[in-house]
């Protein structure tokens, strides 16, 4: 059976290697989303490689259904494609699910900077939209003081009606490997020696640090 | 995936807990001839037939639907190997055994779809019932040593589903423990009457809170849940514990 150009390309010359960046950059993705859903804040936006990727498979998809080729070899891409595709469009559907919970919040920190630019756009949207939407319903309504999106009364010297993300819980996390003794709690009181391999239930605030480097994976 | 199910109550669905099981890698041994694939999460094969080779498990079981394969159980699946988990599971009440992370997962997709390739099948599967029952109430009697404060849990060799079940429970009541058994929560002496009044003003509201919070989560892990059913009398410890913190402070 011939293989196709995009085949070639994909697999191509390189071989075992090309294979293996492959296979890690789907783990990533599947991390990354595993990890999305936990992590009670946003991540940072991963690299494009897994929808270039995905164009490449399609174009195989295509020429092996060109070619005639064996119908096995062509729905065993086509299900390689769409479990791929359905944990790519859950992973955004997620991102989305906390853009849209905390727009404002993100808006105004750094965490801009972890959105791709469609995100962007659609945050904006978003906050325009709210915004349109609650001054139209109730705030125009309000006595004076009481008018704006962001603050409870005009005498609220910061932003406090913007809801954030809670980071002050519990998550369920597993280490990749050692890390030793660590400390939980600002006293030094709290402390556990953290394994290879466990499997905790810790205050995400105080292993924030160990899962932003990679040392700790959430579950 | 996520999005579909409601966040509040639990990150993935029993489904998408099934999906990323689905990545593992167990061993086939093809009866075709086929070339090697190029696929996003890796290389495999070329089959040939009669030579065991690795996939991962979505492969093996689309190729065992069609009749391409037999797929050859993972060494933990065998009814020895299992009767000594079962039993280790027995014997330590206060750990978990090593199975792989997706072990309920990969156990029913290999039971549900490669009968004829496991043997003794009825037995091994009575013996991961029993181990998953083992399992869960340790995880349950584990809750209802959870009485003030905690900063961790440690559940080595939890499984995925098993993480995914307790969670939402877990996460709440560990909430509910921090948030009510802070220093700051309890009176100190040289406080000002006002301040007290204060104290004492809040302590009932969130009893209430918290019970009816709790309550909520029993419920609703009773009813989703029915292979793990949270049993009075955690719930009532935590009640307990939370009604203590609140006289501490009124006192």
């Amino acid at each position: 059976m011939e293989r196709g150009e995009a085949a070639k390309r994909r697999g191509g010359g390189g071989g075992g290697h090309g294979g293996k960046k492959r296979c890690r950059s789907s783990e990533e993705g599947v991390e990354e989303r595993e990890g999305g859903a936990g992590d009670p804040a946003l991540r940072g936006w991963p690299s494009s490689e897994g929808r270039e990727q995905i164009q490449l498979l399609e174009e195989t998809l295509d020429e092996f259904t060109e070619n005639r080729s064996d119908d096995l070899v062509v729905s065993l891409y086509q299900m390689d494609l769409d479990r791929a595709l359905f944990l790519l469009r859950s992973y955004l559907r997620i991102r989305l699910q906390k853009i849209e919970n905390y727009m404002v919040h993100i808006s105004k920190t750094n965490l801009w900077n972890r959105l791709s630019e469609q995100e962007q756009r659609f945050a904006k949207r978003c906050i325009e939209i709210m915004e349109k939407h609650l001054e139209q319903s109730v705030l125009s309504r309000l006595p004076y003081g009481y008018q704006s999106m962001l603050k409870q009364s005009i005498s609220s010297e910061e932003d406090d009606m913007v809801p954030e993300p809670q980071l002050d819980t519990f998550v369920f996390c597993k280490t990749k490997s050692d890390v030793g003794a660590f400390q939980l709690d600002d006293t030094g009181e709290e402390i556990v020696d953290l394994v290879a391999d466990d499997l905790y239930v810790l205050r995400y605030k105080s292993i924030r640090g160990l899962v932003d480097g990679g040392r700790i994976d959430l579950v | 995936m996520a999005g579909q199910s409601n966040p509040h109550l639990s990150i993935f669905s029993a489904p998408e807990v099934e999906f990323l099981a689905e990545d593992e890698v167990v061993e086939i041994v093809p009866n075709i001839k086929m070339d090697a694939v190029n696929m996003i999460c890796g290389d495999f094969g070329p089959f040939f037939p009669q030579i065991a080779t690795k996939v991962p498990l979505w492969l093996a079981v689309a190729l065992k639907k069609r009749g391409k394969c037999s797929i050859r159980p993972p060494e933990w699946m065998f009814v020895e190997r299992l009767t000594h988990v079962l039993e280790a599971e027995r014997e330590s009440p206060r750990e978990f055994q090593p199975l792989p992370f997706h072990y309920v997962e990969m156990s029913k997709l290999l039971l549900d779809n490669a009968h004829e390739d496991i043997p003794d099948i009825y037995m091994v599967r009575s013996l991961i019932e029993d181990i998953r029952d083992v399992r869960f109430h340790k995880v349950e009697t584990g809750l209802e040593t959870i009485s003030g404060r905690t900063h961790a849990v440690k559940l080595k060799n939890l499984s995925a589903m098993e993480v995914n079940i307790v969670r939402p429970f877990m996460v709440r009541a560990l909430q509910a423990f921090y948030k009510h058994d802070s220093p700051e929560m309890i009176q100190q002496p040289e406080s000002t009457v006002n301040r007290r009044a204060q104290v004492v003003d809040r302590g009932p509201r969130n009893i209430f809170v918290t019970v009816t919070g709790l309550n909520m989560i029993l419920s609703v892990v009773a009813k989703s849940r029915d292979a793990f059913v949270v049993n009075n009398a955690s719930f009532g410890a935590a009640a307990a514990a939370v009604s203590t913190t609140v006289m501490n402070c009124s006192l």
